[in-house]
């Protein structure tokens, strides 16, 4: 298939979403500062996201737009409440790397 | 190559990269820049998709909202310092990153398969004609919203209600708590001086080896 002649379809969308949600998640293990660990679940929400509205265009339905409302609401909550937990650990710990709460205790 | 496959290859570059710097960059800062990259770049999909108004709310919400509350808390901290390269779990790198590959090729040979579809279009289209009526696609999603998830919809305002009240009880700091905090710090400062003497006891060239 020639360059020219390329034609971008879902499944193109697909893979993309696929690579992000794995960066995502291998950041989320690899990384040890607690806002970067945050960062890479976006990255795995937003690739769920792109997955939705690929396929609310493949099948023709609304209904995959309106869940990733949902689902950005679910993200800013979680970031809201994750923040202020950092922020709580941070006074105490002076640091905000996950090693610093492995006990679970002040 | 028509204007919207270059498009993609343009936004499938732009988000990959930022998504890979948002784990590679040493500096949090870096990463929250580089997570912005990738927002607009996905806001790009949602635009070739047909997605118009999900493609505005990513950019007004995400990158708007959330990036800038990120780069808040890390001003507020001052955590924009380089991480320490030390790794307690000796093996937890290579491990991540073989667990990766594994999740990558899981997704992969699970979506080679056919996938149940079910019935199609049981919202309704994402653009067009709905009952002789020529409805774009915020008003199309808007209509399924506030109808066939009216009730999801009612629970997220809850959700965001209680998501706030969490955030500042935990975040707020009253004269009272202030002593609280101060105790605990005290607290903390002595267990880590007792783990660090525990620490110095079992290796016995020291820290720096």
């Amino acid at each position: 298939m020639s360059v020219a002649a390329l034609e971008v379809t879902a499944n193109y969308y697909l893979v993309v979403g696929a690579l992000l949600f794995t960066i995502g998640s291998v950041g989320l293990l690899l990384r040890r500062n607690v806002l970067v660990m945050f960062m890479c679940v976006e990255l795995m929400l937003n690739a769920a996201n792109l997955t939705f509205v690929t396929f609310a265009r493949e099948l023709d339905d609304v209904g995959g737009q309106v869940i990733v409302f949902f689902t950005l609401v679910v993200a800013a909550a979680e970031v809201a409440v994750g923040l202020a937990i950092i922020v709580a650990i941070f006074r105490r710990r002076r640091g905000a790397t996950a090693d610093d709460v492995h006990l679970l205790r002040g | 190559m028509t204007v919207e496959t270059a498009l993609f290859f343009i936004g499938a570059a732009l988000a990959l990269g930022g998504a890979l710097g948002v784990v590679l960059a040493r500096n949090p800062v870096h990463s929250a820049l580089l997570l912005v990259v990738t927002l607009v770049a996905v806001a790009l999909f949602f635009l070739l998709l047909d997605a118009q108004l999900v493609a505005a709310v990513q950019v007004i919400v995400y990158a708007g909202a959330i990036v800038v509350l990120f780069l808040f808390v890390i001003m507020l901290l001052g955590v924009d310092r380089e991480e320490s390269l030390h790794d307690p779990v000796p093996f937890q790198r290579p491990a991540a990153l073989a667990l990766g590959a594994v999740l990558l090729v899981e997704i992969f040979v699970l979506a080679g398969r056919t996938w149940a579809t079910g019935a199609s279009s049981t919202r309704g289209s994402i653009d067009g004609q709905v009952g002789g009526e020529d409805l774009g696609n915020v008003e199309r999603v808007a209509r399924v919203l506030f109808t066939d998830f009216l009730w999801a919809f009612e629970l997220t305002a809850a959700l965001l209600v209680i998501a706030v009240v969490g955030a500042v009880v935990l975040a707020r700091r009253s004269g009272q708590q202030a002593e609280l905090d101060a105790a605990d710090q005290e607290i903390g400062r002595q267990i880590a001086e007792a783990e660090l003497e525990e620490y110095e006891a079992e290796s016995p060239t020291g820290v720096g080896s």
